[in-house]
């Protein structure tokens, strides 16, 4: 087919390699689920799924296993896919959004909006209304404040510009940082201080079939959902107000628009699984690198990479030093920085 | 046509832009010309609607404040200053993009909107750059390639801030008989008389703020108009009926 854009041909590899990720990412939860201090064969786990999501009957296997693979690690998994997933397009939609190859989801603040909240809550029982979501509760509306509290300072003039996000974000981050530092040595707990260390460094351990798990599958899919079908949008902003503005595109009020999805999403998954880094930041510049920059392709191929990428991650969290788990954060961070410094290496002189 | 009247531009205590007129005719190519700092930017900024300002602008008599943002891309195609420098999209992409004020938020674009990308490519002569990645184009190419995004917004008008800046001279000469071979009426913010000289058609020199001048190139480009502006003698040459211009530090 004649295809003098180069575009036919592009959406057809993009396609071949979104198949590709979507099966490395069944792939990837049905080994993973096997995988920890009790292993369970994959074919057990795919039997046992099977049995759970489509009514297969039941060739036998122990009761162990179905508890470890069910009740364990299946929410587990699922939720570090989520959390990669999410991670990853709400970071590769900032970086479009203020034009910064830098951004990552914790650029708003969110993180450290967060951290105050789960320290407050671990600390000095914040939340103890909430019951068994005092801790991720309090993390959010802690998360929910600082961005809020970023945005206001952004805008001005009913404009996001995004030098002053960027600055803004920073500022507050330090200043929660502060905030967070101060209430560790205020409650002079040395227990309390390492559950918040623990949880500042991200772990998917609280993970379990409830309602933390399902609002995170829907912020995360319908925001997926929404950043790829605003593609152009995106791609525009990218490219720069002026240039959005003369494409038809209000560049204010689609980044304001976006801002709170992302700002909502980010917040949830920090509350579900801590502040975890380096995935939000590095995903995206993959995905741009196998599929191409335009993000009604990009997003996707994030969304999944980012999936697979955070449940490997957890494996290792759960299983290099057994039976002490590590922190996840400590694992991304291992494994991103590195690549981020390939990353820096590979950039041609001009773009840097 | 696009018809300005009255239109001020101030920056906190700065006015940039003073009681400016203009019109630009259909199919002709009208020239913002003047000094460093007389505002010609501005002004294209204004008429695009990228700056509010005092004073009204009317496309085809309809006005321009009462135009939503999609409506004025189909009317109004802009080709702004150093645009996409540093994004990743190839340059097909990028002509695509020009298909937006055409297609609906989340939709995505078809068959149509690809076919008509590529025409535009093909009609600035830039075919084989579409699978190239933007970034790594030539001034000239990515010039191009930016007029071919503004061509596949379909638009009645075009406008184009500086298009020949830090280009070498041949490519200077390329975008603008460009411009004057699509025969679409066309706004051009231009630095160099000689270039306003060959390829527009209307001129309108801008002096501190405010319109030095106003006419057709030969009414404009005259040593007595121009020299008081830009403070340098000027000697005014007709060769073969093209209107040369030389420059020399006032005496």
């Amino acid at each position: 087919m004649h295809d003098p854009l180069g575009i036919s041909r592009r959406r057809r590899r993009a396609v071949v390699w979104l198949a590709g990720l979507l099966a490395a990412t069944a792939l990837t939860i049905v080994v993973a689920v096997g995988l920890g201090a009790a292993y369970v064969s994959p074919g057990t786990v795919a039997q046992i799924l099977g049995h759970h999501l489509l009514g297969l009957p039941e060739p036998g296997w122990k009761a162990t296993e179905e508890a470890i693979v069910w009740k364990v690690r299946l929410p587990r998994v699922l939720l570090g896919a989520l959390v990669g997933a999410g991670l990853s397009v709400t970071g590769m939609a900032l970086q479009a959004m203020v034009r910064n190859l830098l951004a990552d989801p914790y650029l708003l603040g969110i993180n450290s909006g967060a951290s105050s909240g789960a320290a407050a809550a671990i600390l000095f029982g914040a939340g103890t209304g909430l019951g068994a979501y005092a801790l991720p509760g309090s993390a959010f509306l802690g998360a929910l404040a600082a961005s809020f509290l970023v945005f206001a300072l952004a805008r001005s003039g009913g404009r996001v510009t995004s030098l002053r996000l960027l600055l803004s974000g920073v500022a507050v981050g330090y200043l929660l940082y502060g905030l967070t530092s101060f209430l560790i040595f205020a409650s002079g707990s040395a227990e309390g201080a390492r559950s918040v260390m623990f949880w500042l460094l991200g772990s998917l351990g609280l993970a379990q079939w409830d309602g933390l798990l399902a609002v995170a599958a829907v912020a995360v899919l319908a925001t997926t959902i929404l950043l790829t079908l605003s593609g152009r949008g995106l791609d525009a902003l990218a490219i720069g107000d002026e240039t959005a503005h003369t494409l038809g595109i209000s560049p204010d009020r689609l980044r304001t628009a976006l801002l709170v999805v992302v700002a909502l999403t980010v917040g949830v998954v920090v509350s579900a699984a801590g502040s975890i880094g380096f995935v939000g930041l590095v995903v995206p510049h993959l995905a741009r690198r196998a599929v191409g920059s335009s993000h009604a392709i990009a997003v996707p191929a994030a969304a999944l990479m980012g999936a697979i990428l955070l449940v490997w991650a957890d494996v290792l969290a759960r299983t290099l030093l057994q039976p002490q788990e590590i922190p996840i954060g400590i694992v991304t961070a291992l494994l991103g920085a590195p690549f981020l410094i390939v990353l820096i290496r590979r950039f041609a002189p001009r773009d840097v | 046509m696009i018809e300005a009247s009255g239109l001020s531009w101030t920056y906190g205590d700065t006015t940039v832009i003073e009681e400016v007129d203009l019109a630009s005719h259909e199919g002709r190519v009208l020239g913002l010309i003047g000094p460093n700092g007389s505002g010609k930017t501005t002004l294209l900024r204004l008429l695009y609607g990228a700056l509010r300002g005092r004073g009204t602008v009317e496309i085809d008599g309809d006005p321009l404040a009462g135009l939503s943002a999609k409506e004025t891309a189909r009317r109004l195609a802009v080709v702004v200053q150093e645009a996409g420098a540093e994004t990743t999209l190839t340059a097909g992409e990028m002509v695509l993009l020009g298909r937006t004020p055409h297609l609906s938020a989340f939709a995505r674009a078809g068959a149509r909107d690809l076919e008509i990308a590529a025409e535009a490519l093909e009609r600035v002569g830039a075919t084989h750059l579409g699978p190239r990645s933007f970034a790594a184009l030539s001034g000239g190419e990515r010039q191009r390639v930016l007029i071919a995004q503004a061509l596949a917004q379909e638009a009645t008008h075009l406008l184009l801030d500086e298009p020949t800046n830090h280009l070498d001279i041949r490519y200077q000469h390329e975008v603008l008989s460009l411009v004057r071979k699509l025969g679409t009426t066309a706004v051009v913010v231009l630095h160099d008389l000689n270039l306003a000289a060959r390829y527009c058609d209307d001129l309108v020199l801008l002096d501190r703020r405010r319109v030095a001048a106003r006419g057709t190139v030969e009414e404009v480009l005259r040593p007595e108009i121009l020299e008081p502006v830009y403070g340098i003698d000027i000697e005014r040459l007709e060769l073969r009926g093209e209107i040369h211009l030389l420059f020399r530090p006032a005496s």
